[in-house]
């Protein structure tokens, strides 16, 4: 019996002593058996080569006892419908209501309900279509055995965002969540997640969006040291949509941001950008396929690392443009700045292009802090550190003006400016 | 205010030796001029002199009111009122040139034990001393010196000189790359900053930026000393004879 499939047994006799929901068991029943086809990630697969799977792969959690940091917490000032999940677990008392939105919420947990119908046919939906051009085993783990998550329909313009915040209390914490969300035509809604959901995370949020909808999406990641994310976001978009999603992520020991975009309906654009920052342990590794299958679609990708004391960067990114995707404007940039000798960037663009009229770049760079700026900054009185993070936020900037609400932009800097004050 | 003796520097990197055993006293409220051909080490003094890495002083000393300068960080060096305008001033992309002024006014404050700068203080500050200098809102809003022309860096440069108020100024080349226009424009800035207390140090090839901003003292360096001090008169005899003369009749 190959390891894989014994430790898939393990993972599922471990996952069902515990009260697992039997909601949507059909489609768990399915991802399982997707799961044990495509099996448990290993490095020898082609786009794990870079970032070791093991400590996704292993049932029985053994991990070092995350230290649980008091997190500042985020968008206090921005009137937000606030969701609030502690180790993976609604908490409906410090939740806000979401009854006077344009919009349909329900529980992954609480099962079938008569307005569920269209979550049984969506949930694992788009996760099982990816399987067949690179195996997400991670996702597929996740459609099988997530305990939680939000199932969101929406039918209107959702004015204030909807802000998710994860809270870690339990050190060894392993939370899967797996979020759907619906949006319906010519509807919108922006959705935040922010905090460290647990000592090992593994999250799938799955995405529709109908003609002329949109869906914008920031993701802030808790600064905790020791903790292990796999994060994945599979989108489809049909004609005349707008996907924008954002990640901002802050130590950690390792993280997995995949994002798995597919352009079904003409004249959508999708946009991705990351800002990541760490050393020592940390690893973080983007991962992003982008299929371009309608015309005159446009695509973004924005990625930048900052890296330092061996902290490794990770960027596999790839587009692929089907022939009948015209007009397609695909346009990827993945840069990293090592502030030390020790730290490493890693970067595979993958360029896939079977229609002829196209316009695709791609840019990938690392160096190191501009000496000459540091000098120039220090000689106005600007002490060594504060130079240094200055020219790291300059670094991060472009990334920023990826977002665009200003306040939610503000938020961010200020957040990454008080992280860099104790860090760099 | 600037006392140098016997400053002898080498490159870090290289065996390459460019200051000589250079002397200069500059007094307080003073303007003084340093002139010399390519390669003299003008530069390399001014950078040096503001903490630049790269070079290593091998003797000698450089002191700022009595204080040598040599060992300190660049950032010390400027709380305690060294100021070095940039030859080519830096480009920063994505730190705003406000928040660049600020950061470094307040830092120099809080090194002095002095209370920080209010934002709004501090912009009323700003707009006064951009009007005199002719820099619009825009360009205080741009990065550090992204997309500014060569006239709006060396006045940016001269902005920063007034903001910080520092004891001792040196600019190294301020005149290089200006037509008259720009250049009357520095020289006004800078002479505006002629308080009697504050002192000058101006490097330059040309006599043309001496008509304008008018020195005490002007020296001639030459393979990495100075060779010949005098008044303004000195200025005028190089630039009507060249160095090849001066150079003949030292040796």
């Amino acid at each position: 019996m190959p390891v894989s499939t014994n430790i898939i047994d393990q993972t599922e006799a471990l996952i069902s002593s515990q009260e697992m929901p039997k909601t949507y068991w059909d489609q768990r029943i399915e991802a399982l058996s997707r799961l044990r086809n495509i099996s448990l990630p290993s490095k020898k697969d082609e786009y794990w080569k870079y970032t070791d799977p093991q400590v996704f792969n292993n049932p029985s959690v053994l991990l070092t006892n995350v230290v649980v940091s008091d997190e500042h917490l985020m968008f206090r000032s921005i009137d937000c419908l606030r969701l609030v999940f502690i180790d993976g677990i609604f908490d409906k008392t410090s939740s806000d209501s979401l009854d006077d939105e344009p919009v349909e919420l329900l529980w992954l947990s609480s099962g079938t309900k008569e307005n569920s119908f269209w979550v049984s046919e969506f949930y694992g939906s788009l996760e099982a279509e990816s399987q067949h051009r690179v195996p997400r085993p991670l996702a597929a783990f996740n459609s099988a055995f997530a305990r939680e998550g939000l199932l969101l329909r929406v039918f209107g313009k959702v004015v204030k965002p909807i802000h998710i915040e994860y809270v870690n209390k339990s050190p060894t914490a392993d939370v899967i969540l797996h979020h759907c969300v619906k949006v319906e035509k010519e509807a919108s809604v922006t959705l935040i997640e922010s905090g460290a959901a647990a000592a090992r995370f593994n999250k799938v949020i799955e995405v529709d969006l109908s003609v002329g909808s949109s869906f914008d999406h920031v993701n802030v990641q808790g600064t905790d040291i020791e903790g292990v994310v796999a994060s994945q976001l599979f989108a489809k978009l049909s004609s005349e949509c707008s996907l924008k999603s954002f990640a901002l992520t802050m130590n950690g020991a390792l993280t997995r941001h995949e994002s798995i975009i597919d352009l079904v309906g003409d004249n959508s654009s999708a946009h991705l950008a990351g800002a990541a920052i760490g050393g020592g342990l940390f690893h973080h590794d983007d991962t992003v396929f982008i299929t371009h299958d309608a015309l005159a679609c446009e695509s973004r990708q924005v990625f930048k690392k900052v890296l330092r004391r061996g902290g490794k960067g990770i960027f596999q990114g790839k587009i692929l443009v089907k022939p009948m995707a015209q007009k397609t404007d695909g346009y990827q940039l993945s840069q990293a700045l090592l502030l030390d000798e020790e730290s490493q960037f890693l970067v595979k663009p993958e360029l896939e292009i079977y229609a002829d009229d196209v316009a695709c770049s791609h840019g990938s760079t690392s160096g190191a802090i501009d000496e000459e700026a540091l000098f120039y900054l220090r000689s106005r009185g600007i002490p060594d550190e504060k130079a240094r993070e200055l020219l790291v936020l300059a670094f991060l900037a472009e990334v920023f003006d990826e977002i665009d609400s200003a306040e939610i932009a503000e938020e961010l800097v200020n957040h990454l400016q008080l992280y860099l004050s104790g860090y760099l | 205010m600037l006392k140098i003796s016997n400053l002898k520097v080498k490159l870090e990197d290289e065996d390459k030796v460019i200051l000589k055993g250079l002397n200069l006293a500059v007094g307080r409220g003073q303007v003084h001029a340093i002139m010399g051909p390519n390669g003299s080490g003008k530069s390399t003094l001014s950078y040096v002199l503001s903490g630049k890495s790269g070079y290593e002083v091998t003797a000698g000393t450089a002191e700022l009111s009595g204080e040598n300068m040599l060992d300190l960080d660049p950032e010390d060096r400027a709380a305690q009122g060294l100021f070095l305008a940039f030859q080519y001033p830096v480009e920063i992309p994505g730190v705003g040139n406000m928040t660049f002024l600020r950061t470094a006014v307040n830092s120099q404050r809080k090194a002095r034990g002095e209370q920080e700068m209010s934002a709004g203080d501090f912009l009323k500050l700003v707009r006064a001393k951009a009007k005199e200098l002719k820099i619009d809102a825009e360009m205080l809003k741009r990065p550090v010196n992204v997309g500014f022309s060569g006239g709006e860096k060396k006045r940016n440069e001269i902005l920063q000189m007034a903001l910080l108020e520092p004891k001792l100024c040196i600019l190294d080349e301020t005149d290089s790359g200006l037509d008259v226009d720009a250049m009357k424009l520095v020289a006004k800035g800078v002479n505006a900053l002629r308080d009697g207390s504050r002192s000058f140090l101006v490097i330059t090839h040309y006599q043309r930026l001496l008509d304008y901003i008018k020195p005490d003292v002007v020296h001639i360096m030459a393979d990495g000393k100075i060779i010949k001090s005098g008044g303004p008169e000195l200025a005028l005899e190089v630039e009507k004879n060249g160095y090849t003369e001066l150079l003949a009749e030292v040796s």
